[in-house]
């Protein structure tokens, strides 16, 4: 188990290796920072000495040397734009971000699984196929537009829900968090439904097609023939193998939601750290956008980790060793 | 709707909002852009200085029209060309309780220039001047030159406490150091989610009206719309262009709008004799046409000014005829938009030798300014009627400065024909003239924002005297010839000057600004 974890972290390490470097050089092809940060009326010597001030007269490589000698020493660098620790201003919008993947990824295993089951026992019954369709819009509809049209209808024309913004962050176990409150559920739950809609789709798909598999398998067979009740098959052994794909998919999914939850939290004006990726790439704040994605394929090793380990506890047939070949 | 569902949508409104009792005297603003800090000294950008305005004050206040008034400095007088002496408001209070006086002023004086990592300095406001104490509530400013804008700069300039020179940026981000005069004191900050300001019930001007501002990035413009028009936000900053008639419309909503600061034009690139993106139409190299006057008047002419103004920008803006509106100082009242006249450009075209057009590939940034984009493709379809062969290239702003800055061969600009927006923030047009139009010049400073290296001695002359004039009127005066001149030889193609508009429930007054700072003082409740 721990040469496991181990090795997970060496080819962690080369992942983040190869993309800083991608990432380095790729943000100096789009263009020069300076000329984003600048104000316009300023003259060529204070644009040049803005230039030297942050580092970006020195050729790229020796800026690239600088910046990984920073790194050795515990410092991913200073967001041009905001002057603070580029981490920081990462890991300080990371819990809305958490949050927000959180409750969509709730939402996407309340909601996502029973429908999926429910298709897949009975898959000719009308509501089944009416499932399938919706699931089908869920897939198609794009993200920007769902977001849009849900505002449209829960905030501008029924006033339910708020259009914007987080609610009043508490502390949970020392986390901040909105979901200590009322006000915070009553915030969340447009940018998380717009965030889970294709995830629910998914979760749907996967629990239908599993559970039309499992049911005509032999020990589904065998507990029905042995008198155990139709609630002790679906919820035990059908649920429990049918699992199995789902919660891989999901830890898979949970990543991307974190890392690419951009179009909602923009969308939803929340103050996730998508929405600082987006800005930071519109103004070439490299520190930021190197950062994150350190911040986020630390998250993907984590995240295959931890289902690597769920899957060998839902599955005993599994074991750690195998599953990192 | 149904009555039924209306009235169950209303309990569970109700019910839902309960919990979040909105007290008269808040108010709740959204902000189409984040300011990147609370440090007053950090980054001179709009979306700061808007959200700067206030929590801190500068000696002189310029009003929604950017006229020049009283602000911390009650009175000034010019000593002589290179001394200016000002009285300070006696009995002004920071948030703190500590008295305001002179040491505050050169405190400021000292660290708004040279704050670490700042990507956009104060500096240039502040370099050149030194600041003398005459006594607590007078000091004298010296400059090297005469200094006729003296006034203009000390109107950007935000005035902290002496006590908090030493502080870092990261401490105003906390708070900790943001202590100013201003009518609303700091009380949180939220990076990319709010700044909640409250009342300074002992400020010395006019009472605040609100008792607790909030102010919250809404980045994306239907979310921002559809945030006002829920009730989650009182008021809202640029308000889309396409939205703004229906909104208009709405009983339900007060809709305000100014012209702003701002030109959207056309540089041109004038500093090479093949210029990159010009061929002729069988691909061959040709001479720069751009360095032809009747082919730049012909440029100008073939540009329906009228139908961008009223297709694109949907009435949003006023067409253009030179830096900044003329209803500021400084600016020519002779000049008018240049009226469309195809067949007159035509003429130009032809007795320009070039009457059978050429390739030109135009250039412009794509989401910088309203509706980019759509004005570069519009340009490009009214210079392909005039028979040139035009292709259009809107990219990133991210990309496009730097390559229009210094894409091209050994750091010079990069494209020949290009769109882009310049906004006078001292509120008359010596920095646009001195940026656009006056010859590169590191040495000098001159030009450094002139892309295409437009060069006339006469401008330079008349723009670099104007700005060692301090009588107002001489200034204005030269500043308006420097300006004819530059605009009749077409150093730049003026496009339109856009409105900024603001949009708040019903039952408030808007008093909207042309230099397009959102500020919570601009709206009242009737």
């Amino acid at each position: 188990m721990f040469a496991f974890i181990l090795r997970r972290a060496g080819q962690g390490l080369l992942v983040i290796a190869v993309m800083v470097v991608l990432v380095f050089f790729g943000v100096n092809v789009v263009g020069d920072p300076v000329w984003i940060l600048v104000s316009p009326d300023m003259t060529q010597d204070q644009i040049a000495e803005v230039a030297r001030s942050l580092g970006l007269d020195r050729p790229i490589q020796e800026q690239f040397f600088l910046f990984v000698g920073g790194i050795l020493q515990g410092e991913l660098g200073r967001s041009f734009v905001h002057g603070t620790p580029a981490i920081g201003l990462i890991l300080e919008r990371m819990p809305a971000t958490l949050e927000l993947a959180l409750v969509a990824l709730m939402l996407a295993i309340v909601v996502g699984i029973p429908l999926g089951l429910y298709a897949g026992l009975y898959p000719d019954s009308a509501p089944a196929r009416g499932i399938m369709a919706v699931s089908i819009l869920g897939f198609s509809l794009p993200t920007f537009w769902v977001g849009l049209m849900l505002i449209m209808v829960f905030s501008v024309m029924l006033g339910w829900l708020p259009a914007t913004g987080r609610g009043p962050v508490g502390h949970f176990l020392g986390i901040p968090t909105s979901l200590v409150s009322w006000q915070g559920w009553v915030h969340i739950l447009l940018p998380a439904i717009n965030l889970a809609l294709l995830k629910i789709s998914l979760v749907i798909r996967l629990a239908r097609a599993g559970a039309r598999e499992a049911v005509l398998q032999d020990y589904v067979k065998f507990a029905r023939a042995k008198g155990l009740g139709r609630g002790r098959i679906v919820g035990v052994h059908i649920l429990k193998n049918i699992m199995i794909p789902i919660v891989t998919i999901l830890g898979l999914e949970f990543g991307s939601l974190v890392a690419f939850s951009v179009v909602t939290e923009t969308i939803f004006s929340w103050p996730g750290m998508g929405r600082l990726l987006l800005e930071a790439i519109q103004r070439l704040d490299r520190p930021v956008i190197v950062a994150y994605v350190i911040v986020v394929v630390c998250l993907f090793v984590v995240i295959n980790l931890m289902v690597d380990i769920i899957y060998s506890l839902l599955d005993p047939r599994v074991r750690l060793s195998e599953a990192a070949t | 709707m149904t009555v039924h569902l209306r009235a169950i949508s209303g309990a569970v409104a109700a019910f839902l909002l309960t919990s979040m009792p909105v007290l008269a005297q808040d108010f709740r603003l959204g902000v189409a852009a984040e300011p990147t800090s609370m440090d007053p000294h950090f980054h001179n950008l709009s979306p700061n200085n808007q959200v700067m305005r206030h929590i801190f004050e500068p000696l002189v206040f310029m009003d929604e029209t950017q006229k020049i008034g009283p602000g911390l400095a009650t009175s000034w007088k010019v000593i002589d060309d290179t001394t200016w002496e000002f009285k300070l408001k006696p009995g002004v209070k920071f948030h703190d309780g500590s008295d305001f006086g002179v040491d505050d002023v050169i405190a400021t004086m000292k660290r708004a220039p040279d704050v670490p990592k700042s990507p956009a300095s104060f500096g240039s406001y502040i370099r050149g001047k030194t600041f003398e104490k005459v006594d607590d509530l007078t000091f004298r400013v010296k400059t090297p030159g005469p200094e006729p804008l003296m006034l203009n700069h000390l109107a950007q300039i935000w005035i902290i406490s002496r006590k908090n020179a030493a502080m870092t940026t990261e401490d105003y981000n906390a708070g900790k150091a943001a202590i100013g005069t201003g009518p609303y004191r700091f009380s949180e900050y939220v990076a990319g989610d709010r700044v909640v300001l409250t009342r300074n019930d002992s400020y010395w001007g006019e009472k605040p009206t609100w008792g607790k501002v909030t102010i919250r990035p809404v980045k994306s413009d239907p979310t921002r719309v559809a945030a006002l028009l829920s009730g989650d936000l009182d008021a809202i900053e640029a308000v889309p262009s396409a939205d703004a008639q229906r909104l208009k419309a709405d009983s339900r909503l007060t809709v305000a709008s100014a012209l702003s600061n701002r030109v959207i034009y056309f540089h041109l690139d004038r500093h090479r004799e093949d210029s990159p993106f010009i061929k002729g139409k069988d691909g061959a190299a040709i001479k720069n046409p751009l360095n032809d006057l009747k082919v730049r008047t012909a440029l100008s002419k073939a540009l329906n000014r009228t139908a961008i103004v009223e297709r694109i920008m949907e009435n949003e803006a006023q067409p253009a005829s030179q830096f900044v509106p003329d209803s500021y100082p400084g600016t020519s009242k002779a000049l008018k938009p240049v009226p469309y006249d195809l067949e007159g450009a035509k003429k130009l075209l032809a007795e320009a030798g070039l009457s059978n057009g050429f390739k030109v590939t135009i250039h412009g940034p794509n989401g910088r300014y309203t509706n980019d984009a759509k004005i570069l493709e519009a340009a490009g379809q009214m210079w392909s009627r005039l028979g040139l062969d035009v292709a259009v290239e809107a990219i990133p702003a991210a990309n496009f400065f730097s390559r229009a800055s210094t894409g091209g061969a050994n750091g010079t600009p990069e494209f020949s024909l290009f769109l882009v927006g310049w906004s006078a923030g001292t509120g008359e047009p010596s920095d646009s003239v001195k940026a656009l139009v006056t010859t590169y010049n590191r040495e000098k400073g001159t030009g450094s924002a002139n892309r295409g290296r437009y060069s006339n001695p006469k401008v330079d002359e008349l723009l670099l005297t104007a700005i060692r004039t301090v009588d107002d009127a001489k200034r204005n005066a030269l500043l308006a010839e420097a300006t004819e001149i530059a605009i009749k030889d077409v150093a730049i193609i003026p496009i339109h000057y856009p409105l900024n508009t603001w949009a708040a429930k019903k039952g408030f007054s808007i008093k909207p600004r042309s230099d397009e700072y959102t500020l919570a003082m601009s709206f009242k409740k009737d």
